[in-house]
């Protein structure tokens, strides 16, 4: 079973050739990592298969049930917590106001926001809006995910927490997802597959071989670190530094 | 360890560290900013903004009383206090504010209106925008004030210019202020409507309008300034009632308590309806502060 199909994708801004033909699939329930340097096209790839980028070239098919999470929680401001989980929902399924509003409480409980339902996203911190992000993304029990760096922004205790939880939501909902990021370790700990976008292409494609819950101690964990970083053009030995 | 083996400094330095002799040991004072004429801030604030407009009409009484300045260029406050009893007794006063006011509220209210309009018009497609926006320039920088002699020509003497000239002095402001905070709505926030599902005319009631809120608020607001403005020259001219009128009228009988009467009422309502739309803001915007509004 298939989630995610993308054949020969081509994106051009101007002159710059920046997704210079890749392809992609992605299984149903398959946690795949996208791995690139900043302006790589990473982003690009995952607007594309968002719907939100109308003027790509080459082929692409994605679930009808999708969502995004970006790096800013985009949460409407006049909109209260509750409202902005549930936003769009009764449009795309056939629930009542009082089920929407049930399954968007049900969403915040998972990810331990249920009190804030009635907040307005301006009392939010910034890992609590992000939370809010990913219930409004799960709230429509969504085949693909598509997360672009959606953790870039929060502090570095706040995103191991948001790893934690990410991981628990997928166990449970089974979702196909692709996470765009430029943190390798990120990558290893979350995903089944990491790819590396390097000139517009696909470079590496590593299946993630360490069991969960994955620590950075595992050999694995490093050994895949080492050659990721390699492929971003990063060389981590002390001789390096000196 | 405890709480004061904390607090308190090592006794001698700790092995390894360099020892440092010719160091003064510094002066320790709280860092909180000391106070200076705290006694002010004990009064209410509604007092200490009170004091200097009540100076000013203490100043004028005196200046009036002791006969700097005679009766016939300036009324005394107490005069003007008196004039507005005597009018209010035969309803001359109530009557005619009633008048100005329900002016001001009609042509405020087909004002905006239009203005919320063409502002929807011209904001929400770019088709919408080349059609309608150049014409709109073109007909703000036309002084509303030099159409009065047009007005009275086309509508008459009655309400009907009266009325034209405020929603045509309040349509511009409602609809810059709104055109502009519509297309100011971050782009991102109407992506996100879209990747949800919101359909065209849900970004448009969810995403664009709540967004646009805060403009169109604040072209209210100059619309009613303008307005004020405008019923003011509107009612001085081929006018048979309303304030401008009755300022009008006092002028050649040469009462200029009646007159102060009026521009003093003109100010009140001006301030207040600023009020009352203020108020709205603090209503409607309340996710603005962060206020949980329980």
């Amino acid at each position: 079973m298939t989630a995610v199909i993308a054949k020969a994708l081509r994106r051009s801004f101007g002159a710059r050739e920046v997704i210079a033909g890749v392809d992609l699939s992605i299984g149903a329930g398959e946690f795949v990592a996208l791995l690139g340097r900043s302006g790589s096209g990473k982003s690009t790839i995952l607007r594309a298969l968002a719907g939100l980028d109308p003027d790509f070239e080459g082929e692409v098919l994605v679930p009808e049930r999708r969502a995004v999470v970006f790096q800013d929680a985009r949460l409407l401001p006049w909109q209260r917590t509750l409202t902005n989980v549930t936003i769009g929902l009764r449009r795309s399924t056939s629930l009542d106001a009082a089920q929407a509003r049930a399954r968007g409480v049900a969403a915040l409980a998972e990810v331990g926001l249920a009190a804030h339902a009635r907040a307005w996203p301006a009392t939010l911190s910034g890992g609590e809006a992000q939370r809010v992000a990913l219930a409004r993304a799960l709230v429509r029990e969504p085949q693909l995910v598509l997360l672009d760096e959606p953790f870039g922004a929060l502090d570095a205790l706040t995103r191991l927490k948001m790893h934690a939880l990410l991981e628990e939501l997928c166990r449970v909902h089974q979702p196909a997802v692709l996470l765009v990021t430029h943190d390798v370790d990120e990558a290893i700990v979350l995903a089944d597959r990491v790819l590396v976008l390097t000139d517009g292409q696909i470079s590496l494609n590593a299946t993630v071989d360490v069991p969960r819950p994955r620590h950075r101690s595992n050999s694995a964990f490093s050994t895949l670190r080492t050659t990721l970083l390699a492929e971003l053009g990063v060389t981590e030995t002390v001789d390096a530094i000196h | 360890m405890t709480a004061t083996d904390i607090l308190s400094p090592p006794a001698s330095a700790p092995a390894g560290s360099v020892e440092r002799v010719d160091v003064e040991p510094p002066r320790l004072v709280d860092p909180r900013p000391t106070v200076r004429g705290r006694r002010i801030t004990r009064h209410p604030r509604l007092v200490r903004r009170t004091v200097g407009p009540l100076l000013l009409v203490a100043l004028w009484q005196l200046l009036c009383a002791e006969d700097v300045v005679d009766k016939i260029t300036l009324a005394s406050p107490i005069d003007v206090l008196s004039a507005g009893r005597e009018l209010a007794k035969t309803g001359e006063l109530q009557a005619n504010l009633l008048v100005s006011l329900q002016r001001v509220a009609i042509g405020l209210a087909l004002g905006a209106s239009i203005g919320l309009a063409f502002a929807l018009v011209a904001g929400l497609s770019k088709l919408g925008e080349d059609l309608v926006d150049p014409t709109i320039q073109i007909v703000r920088a036309v002084p509303i004030l030099g159409l009065v002699p047009l007005a009275l020509i086309w509508f008459g003497v009655g309400e009907a210019p009266k009325v034209f000239l405020i929603a045509l002095g309040s349509a511009f402001p409602v609809y810059l202020n709104t055109f502009a905070a519509i297309r100011a709505v971050d782009t991102k926030l109407v992506e996100t409507g879209t990747t949800f599902g919101l359909g065209r005319f849900g970004t448009i009631g969810r995403v664009l309008l709540p967004g646009a809120l805060p403009g169109f608020l604040v072209g209210l607001r100059f619309a009613l300034v303008g307005s004020w403005l405008i019923i003011i020259i509107a009612e001085q001219i081929n006018a048979t009632s309303g304030l401008g009128y009755l300022i009008n009228a006092a002028q050649t009988w040469g009462r200029t308590d009646i007159i102060i009467l009026g521009l003093a009422i003109y100010g009140v309502l001006g301030l207040t309806v600023d009020g009352v739309i203020r108020l709205l803001e603090r209503r409607l915007l309340v996710w603005r502060r962060g206020f949980t509004g329980t």
